[in-house]
């Protein structure tokens, strides 16, 4: 009995190492594709790799980056968010009217902005975790909502930050000395990296995964599954207010008519990245690295001057062929 | 009814838990009315009542996941109010759900702590005092486990084991498992019953909820038999038969076992199937199939036999080997193939994948024939089909209020006949039924097996592919049994009994170690007909 049962845990032992690297295979896929990607735009556009070019690819992965992070954590636990873009362009008109029409200090409505995403989510998780509504109805829903408010409060025009030269620099100002490296880039970095240690390192992110792995099953075992759920979307909206504050201070104004289309391409990001929309899987580094093919995509194909059109055919070929890949790999793993 | 009960001889301490008296209602459904048990320390106390009796609700009352209406629990003689699933864990009762629940994505270790990570700091996890205490705990309990094993990728017995390593790391006190063995074979039934021995101590217990009539015997002193929300009786193992047990839950005597008819000798084969091969499994997978037959499929968990279902109706592809019908070979790539050459397959997971949970009976059995049967010019004819359907759940005796009844309010017995009904109105002169009784209760499991004969000797040709090895015995013509992939023996039902059956079950074709001996069972290499399997 002994022998054998130790000679069963060896096996399982190596299985279960099996899985990991299987995991990691995955990130190291979607890594590989960048890769290649970039290679190629480097290899066949001469303006596309120099370090203008490349600052300029990861200033703009950072407005669809930080949508993303947030919405990892939603994915992850089997739920989708619809309303990130038309909740970060509300939020940026938050900020704005915080700033420039109420002339509130900067710091403080900055502050309002993100909290004012947080109150979205929060929204989102108690039609969810509460009221039960299907995730995707919710904040379906809450997208329309936030659309509108945009409109509403900014009386349909755009708010310019002109007396407040400083909020421009949250995104575009350089706090490294002698550079012109932009800050929302480094802001982006700091906040991957919060995201990544909440979703590993927390208990958080174990509750992250158990609610999407299977959800009764969690509560069963005595985890507030309707708390953490309100938590997480939560979470994700702090990101989405993040993200206005971001995408306003680099266009010096808070547009209200922009936004849908940016929560697609955020759970574009996710997807690309190997987070399973069924819940259960997924990362932080494998949504940077999405959010990233898509804006070095965007970016070699504007450099290589083909149209706006063209470049969103092939970002839809791009999202089947990671799913497809992803579902191939998973059938490989299952035989 | 029948709520006098009979006051068993207590001992001096209190019982280790009480139920005394409990109801619980739901609009338009009394759930349970009188119910009572009482769980003494030390003992295994088995209960049983067929579906629909009470014992989820009873589960969910004593996992707080339901509150009573009436009536009261005592855990060693104290009122005990259980408020939630972690309240219920901290007063040492944990509970083992018939529905796994686990969470597949998560590692064993993340698994049995979940909601209790060890911390390494205010907000952080320490992964490494996880697995630690994960393999401190794995360890104690002697399981084949590894702290860092994915759960998604174990076997349902592992899985069956990490639920167990969780409800004992909480210090469980009583253990209630709903019907542990539904998804084991009997090897792995035995591993959880030495588990199960190993877990008893003076100061704990455990309640046992099965199915399966001839576990009770073996592992339960006592057997508490529940009917319709009330409490029926409470019997001493030892001095008990298996029938008088069944007579209490039905509320009535089963009398009599159906047995095959006997059939001619000159009967035609219907279905041939030579070197069967598939990419995953099966080797060389031969055998013969006889018009009015019932051939019984017996083997582990695993060793192939719901693969040669999907195999033979193109639910999974073949890789070499040739299928007969009637003599002539045939081509099956899809499962319309299959029905084309009136082969039937009946999953053994009703629910996922034979029926359409939110449609009406007639929906569900006229599907697989609406082609054929039911339409003129692409709409479909209503009449004609609510028509059959009203016929074959009349000669069925499917029990539904009517034939618009939605099929996920049907018991599962009844689920399985609307499921028989939907391959009888294709004309399917083959059908294969993988584990056609799983989860069905014992009345109408009759009900099935009188169904089954009812084909066969309507010349229907039929593969029963069963885990329960009483039930092949005793329905089959033929056994074919399998083990890893292959087919290892074929017995007439005269030369049939338990011990050849399982004999053959664990025989290693090839030079792998065998399944049972990985359990640690079975003595590798043992080839005595007569060697005894597990501790029936």
């Amino acid at each position: 009995m002994t022998a054998s049962t130790a000679d069963l845990a060896q096996r399982g032992a190596t299985s279960g190492v099996r899985g990991t690297l299987r995991d990691r295979l995955q990130q190291f896929l979607a890594f590989a594709s960048l890769i290649v990607i970039f290679a190629f735009f480097a290899v066949v556009s001469p303006d596309f790799l120099n370090y203008g070019n490349v600052t300029a690819i990861l200033f703009s992965t950072v407005v669809i980056g930080t949508l993303a992070l947030g919405t990892t954590f939603v994915i992850i636990t089997g739920g989708i968010d619809l309303s990130l873009g038309t909740g970060m362009a509300l939020c940026a008109v938050i900020s704005g009217v915080l700033i420039v029409n109420s002339g509130l200090p900067m710091p403080l409505g900055v502050l309002g902005a993100v909290l004012f995403g947080g109150i979205i989510g929060l929204v989102n998780g108690i039609n969810v975790a509460v009221l039960k509504l299907p995730p995707f109805i919710a904040t379906l829903a809450m997208m329309l909502v936030a659309q509108g408010l945009a409109l509403v409060i900014s009386g349909s025009a755009p708010i310019y930050f002109n007396d407040s030269p400083n909020y421009s620099k949250i995104s575009t100002g350089s706090i490294i000395p002698g550079t012109n490296f932009p800050n929302a880039v480094l802001i982006f970095a700091v906040l991957a990296v919060a995201a990544g240690v909440l979703l590993n390192k927390t208990v958080l992110g174990r509750y992250t995964y158990s609610v999407g792995s299977n959800e009764e099953a969690t509560a069963l075992s005595g985890i507030n599954v309707r708390g953490w759920k309100l938590v997480i979307y939560t979470l994700a909206g702090l990101f989405t207010g993040l993200a206005g504050v971001l995408i306003s201070a680099r266009l010096g104004s808070a547009q209200p008519a922009t936004g849908v289309g940016y929560e697609l391409q955020a759970i574009a990001a996710v997807v690309i990245g190997g987070t399973s929309l069924s819940g259960g899987k997924g990362s932080i580094v494998g949504t940077v690295i999405g959010a990233l093919i898509i804006s070095v995509l965007n970016n070699g194909l504007q450099i290589m001057s083909i149209p706006q059109e063209w470049q969103n055919v092939i970002l839809g070929c791009v999202i089947l062929v990671a799913v497809y890949a992803d579902m191939a790999r998973k059938r490989a793993s299952v035989s | 009814m029948n709520s006098e009960h009979r006051s068993t001889p207590n001992d001096d301490r209190a019982l280790l838990l009480q139920v005394r008296g409990v109801a619980k209602s739901f609009p338009g459904v009394r759930a349970l009315e009188d119910m009572h048990l009482e769980l003494r320390h030390g003992e295994v106390l088995a209960l049983v009542g067929e579906n629909g009796a009470g014992k989820s609700t009873l589960m969910k009352l004593l996992s707080g996941i339901y509150r009573p209406d009436a009536g009261q629990f005592f855990r060693d003689g104290a009122p005990l109010e259980i408020t939630d699933p972690r309240h219920a864990q901290d007063q040492g009762i944990s509970i083992i759900h018939q529905e796994f629940n686990l969470m597949p994505d998560l590692t064993v270790a993340q698994n049995i702590f979940i909601g209790r990570e060890p911390r390494g700091g205010r907000f952080l996890l320490s992964e490494r005092a996880l697995n630690a205490r994960a393999e401190e705990l794995i360890g104690r309990l002697h399981l084949p486990l590894r702290p860092r094993q994915v759960v998604g990728g174990l076997t349902v017995a592992k899985q069956q084991m990490v639920e167990i390593a969780k409800a004992l790391s909480y210090d469980a006190k009583v253990l209630i498992m709903d019907e542990p063995t539904a998804a084991l074979n009997d090897a792995e039934v035995s591993v959880l019953h030495e588990l199960i021995r190993r877990f008893l101590r003076p100061d704990t217990g455990v309640i046992y909820i099965s199915h399966r009539m001839d576990e009770l015997k073996a592992i339960s002193d006592r057997i508490t038999v529940i009917r319709d929300g009330h409490y029926v009786d409470t019997l001493d193992t030892a001095s008990t038969s298996i029938s008088e047990v069944i007579a209490l839950m039905v509320g009535r005597e089963i009398t009599g076992e159906t047995r095959p008819v006997g059939v001619r000798t000159d009967r035609e084969t219907v279905l041939t199937v030579s070197g069967l091969r598939t990419k995953t499994l099966l080797k060389d997978v031969s055998f013969e199939l006889e018009e009015g037959e019932i051939l019984g499929f017996a083997g582990l968990m695993g060793a192939g036999r719901t693969e040669v279902a999907r195999a033979l109706v193109g639910a999974d592809p073949i890789e070499s080997g040739t299928i007969s019908v009637h003599g002539r070979p045939v081509t099956i790539k899809t499962p319309a193939d299959a029905a084309k050459h009136r082969i039937g397959y009946l999953s053994e997971d009703r629910k996922q994948l034979g029926l359409l949970l939110e449609q009406d009976v007639t929906a569900n059995i006229g599907l697989s024939a609406l082609r054929e049967r039911f339409q003129s010019f692409g709409f479909v004819k209503t009449r004609a089909m609510r028509a059959t359907a009203a016929e074959l759940v009349d000669s069925l005796r499917i029990k539904t209020p009517s034939i618009s009844q939605t099929a996920k309010n049907l018991s599962g017995g009844n689920q399985q006949k609307v499921v028989i009904a939907k391959w009888l109105v294709k004309d399917c002169d083959i059908l294969i039924f993988d584990e056609p009784t799983r989860g069905i209760d014992v009345g109408a499991k009759e009900e099935i097996y009188k169904l089954l004969n009812e084909l066969a000797q309507r010349g229907k040709s039929i593969i029963m592919i069963s885990s329960e090895l009483p039930e092949v015995l005793r329905m089959s013509h033929r056994i074919v049994v399998m083990s890893e992939g292959r087919i290892v023996g074929q017995l007439a039902a005269d030369e049939a009994n338990q011990e050849r059956v399982m004999h053959y079950a664990t025989l290693r074709p090839d030079e792998n170690p065998a399944d049972a001996a990985e359990l640690g069972l079975v003595e590798p290499g043992g080839t005595d007909p007569a060697m005894t399997v597990g501790e029936k």
